[in-house]
């Protein structure tokens, strides 16, 4: 039987397993919302602005492990996919997204509608399409996923003029197996290569584990505990690297770097050997680089060749999946007990108590982060924005389970916060979600609420409201003396009212005895919830190692009025 | 006056899908990286459907690493040979319309000779000259034609093939981890 390649499309999807699609038609789209009205099995979620469907389709992409999909219409609604399509890429997140295109004879032309799609995401994607003919929509979509999904993951991107979408003239073939010579994500590493990684660890006397979100994407979080565990090597998790092991393992240390702990900092330069694992050295992490770890030698384990030497030279760069090297080097490291090192890591702990949130009798964020991950039993997905309320929550919530912080790392995504809770929680119906937000983010996509009332998306949104862009004042506080300008948000919107005007439950939170009681209600309620939480409007996030700079210049605790800051 | 040492010279070859696109694919990846390309020569190669890239690239030794790594990432990318230390036979061509008088071209006949070059225009006061040979061989020829007057030129950047009956794209790898997408083959020191 003739399908058209709208139809062929919805066939490939189901091929694929996809069960959502994130979007929003328009006109060249639109010959595959018609086919997709007779696919039921392809459920497409209404978005209101296409950047929600992109960062849904990532939501639901970290929350599962599967390819999120979004669709959307040409121009406009392709470019507004944009920042989502940015942010996957940023953090390795395997996500397809389908756009139209204008016909093909109007192509080149400017037509209505028209823009660039591929060219403009080609930066920005981990590949992209551009189908001209029917017969290719099949295998374009099946390489699409695979290459979405294999090695490194990152998002790719499907063009289809609206004339191959109405296209009848093929029968549906769904190819064996993909068909892209240039591509072949590395499995194991070479033996040699292991065994030198081997010898550095059982030779390092001060070493620590690394651990980004690689190890997620890769599923080799218990490798990694076994790792650790064995050698009995200290690990320190990367803002995406956060629940890739239990935050109350008595081995975890939490993050490094600009927010991280001053410890994992002071860790990191006293260090031996550094064994990074599925991470980049990504400067948040590093500071200036010719002071990162300068006694520390490298092991660098990533499926990215090109992550390997690109900002810290390896001593033993390996290229490979990370869960399989892992399992070949395991064998090779003997056990260890390194209990010098723990002695001063204890001291170093014992010396910079950075989670310390002091006695106040105002309402701080840090507090309210403590308060809800403790009284939701630390085992929700905590989806965040950007900004100071996520370095709180990376530094102030527990994670018992993989894939429970989902947060935009690379790019740095305000407005993430509301789709992407939207996605993990449409991907996990099992778990309780909460989008911590700022006000500034929140009110950057809150237009989505609308998506998750009619789809009855149980999210409990908790916005720390401190009426102004807080990491952006907190820099111009240190840097630019004071001198706070386009920070203060003088007209929010009563959010207690924007949830009622969405027909859901609001509550505000100015007081620190109400937080506990606020947390409790939200997780009873069945259905979205927001809480605003009316915070301390000043207060800044520590420890804070300046962009630029190395531990040396690390601020560890929030200076006192009139001091150097 | 102190002259800068010149930058460190790069030749990569890389086989890439011959489709719509990957040209771009691959010069967007060297300005979003800021890598330098100093030539780039693109043609068939001797497999159908595959096109031949040869890249002179400047830079230190690490970067040039970050570009062959970054390029194999690349899907349409193939494979990628870094060339630099092996034997290699490496040409370019080049036009140059040189102006000539009565008085000039015996002598600038004679330099082209001299260059094995071949005139294949000729008019009253000007010739075009053809020449292919190693970059330092068409930039000696260009120096000495310049004080005549080129009033156009064209060169083909570099093209590169390892000498020998080893094929270049399948140099030896002399032990360096890595393999993302496709297979760099590379030799030692990077």
């Amino acid at each position: 039987m003739k399908l058209s390649g709208a139809e062929i499309v919805c066939e490939s999807l189901l091929q694929e397993g996809v069960d959502l699609v994130f979007g929003l038609p328009g006109g060249a789209v639109l010959p595959l919302y018609g086919a997709m009205a007779r696919y039921p099995g392809l459920r497409h979620v209404l978005v209101r602005h296409e950047q929600a469907a992109a960062m849904a389709a990532d939501g639901y992409a970290r929350a599962t492990g599967r390819v999120g999909v979004c669709s959307a219409t040409s121009g406009p609604g392709a470019t507004n996919l944009v920042t989502g399509i940015a942010t996957a890429q940023m953090d390795s997140v395997p996500l397809v997204a389908i756009t139209g295109q204008v016909p093909r004879a109007a192509i080149g032309r400017d037509a209505f509608q028209e823009t660039d799609v591929t060219g403009i995401t080609l930066p920005i994607t981990k590949h992209n399409f551009l189908v001209m003919e029917v017969e290719d929509v099949a295998p374009a979509i099946k390489e699409a996923f695979h290459i979405a999904r294999t090695g490194r993951p990152g998002p790719v991107l499907v063009d289809i003029p609206k004339d191959v979408l109405q296209d009848l003239r093929t029968e549906f073939v769904w190819p064996d197996k993909p068909n892209l010579p240039g591509y072949h994500p590395p499995g194991e590493a070479p033996m040699s290569e292991v065994a030198r990684a081997a010898d550095l660890i059982n030779q390092a006397k001060q070493p620590v584990i690394m651990a980004g979100h690689g190890v997620l994407i890769s599923q080799a979080c218990n490798e990694l505990i076994d790792l650790a565990e064995k050698a009995q090597i200290p690990v320190i998790t990367t803002l995406l690297g956060i629940s890739s092991i239990p935050s109350d393992h008595v081995l975890n240390m939490g993050m490094p770097g600009m927010h991280g702990m001053a410890y994992n900092n002071l860790a990191i330069d006293q260090a031996d050997l550094l064994i990074g694992l599925g991470m980049r050295f990504d400067d948040r992490v590093t500071g200036r680089l010719r002071d990162f770890a300068p006694n520390a030698q490298v092991v660098h384990i990533d499926v990215d060749a090109s992550e390997l030497d690109k900002n810290v030279k390896a001593t033993v760069p390996v290229t490979g999946d990370l869960k399989k090297v892992l399992n070949q080097l395991i064998p090779m490291v003997q056990p260890n007990v390194h209990i010098d090192w723990h002695r001063r890591l204890d001291e170093l702990k014992a010396e910079h108590p950075s989670l310390y949130i002091r006695e106040s009798e105002e309402l701080l964020p840090q507090y309210v982060l403590n308060r809800l991950s403790e009284v939701s039993g630390g085992d929700c997905i905590v989806v965040t924005g950007v900004g100071q309320h996520q370095m709180w929550a990376a530094q102030h919530c527990t994670f018992r389970e993989p894939n429970t912080l989902i947060t935009s790392g690379g790019l740095g995504s305000m407005g993430y916060e509301v789709p992407a809770a939207l996605g993990a929680r449409m991907g996990r119906p099992d778990k309780t979600v909460w989008s911590v937000a700022g006000d500034g983010g929140f009110q950057m996509t809150m237009c989505d609420l609308a998506t998750a009332v009619e789809n009855n998306v149980d999210i409990k949104f908790a916005i720390l409201n401190n009426q102004s862009l807080g990491m952006v004042k907190q820099m111009q506080d240190v840097f630019y003396d004071r001198e706070y300008y386009a920070v203060e948000y003088s007209g929010n919107p009563d959010f207690v009212k924007l949830a009622a005007a969405y027909g859901i439950d609001g509550l505000r939170v100015t007081r620190k005895d109400e937080v506990d009681d606020a947390v409790r209600h939200a997780m009873e309620v069945s259905g979205p919830v927001i809480i605003d939480f009316v915070v301390k409007d000043d207060e800044q996030v520590y420890p804070w190692i300046p962009a630029g700079e190395s531990v040396h210049e690390m601020i560890e605790v929030q200076p006192a009025r009139g001091g150097p800051y | 006056m102190v002259q800068a040492n010149p930058p460190e010279q790069h030749t990569i070859i890389a086989l890439v899908e011959d489709k719509p696109g990957v040209l771009t694919r691959v010069a967007s990846m060297f300005r979003r990286r800021g890598f330098n390309i100093a030539s780039l020569a693109v043609g068939r190669s001797e497999k159908r459907g595959l096109s031949r890239m040869t890249f002179v690239v400047n830079g230190e030794l690490p970067t040039v690493q970050q570009v062959t790594r970054q390029l194999d990432k690349l899907i349409d990318v193939i494979q990628v040979s870094y060339i630099s230390t092996h034997q290699v036979v490496a040409r370019e061509l080049a036009l140059m319309k040189v102006t000539t008088t009565p008085a000039t071209r015996g002598e600038i006949m004679q330099f082209a000779e001299l260059f094995s070059a071949n005139i294949v225009d000729v008019g009253s006061t000007y010739v075009v000259i053809e020449i292919t040979g190693g970059e330092q061989k068409v930039d000696a020829l260009e120096n000495l034609l310049s004080p005549f007057g080129i009033t156009e030129m064209v060169r083909t950047g570099l093209v590169a093939m390892v000498r020998g009956q080893e094929s270049g794209m399948e140099a030896e790898n002399l032990g360096v981890p890595i393999s993302g997408n496709g297979i760099i083959k590379m030799d030692s020191g990077i």
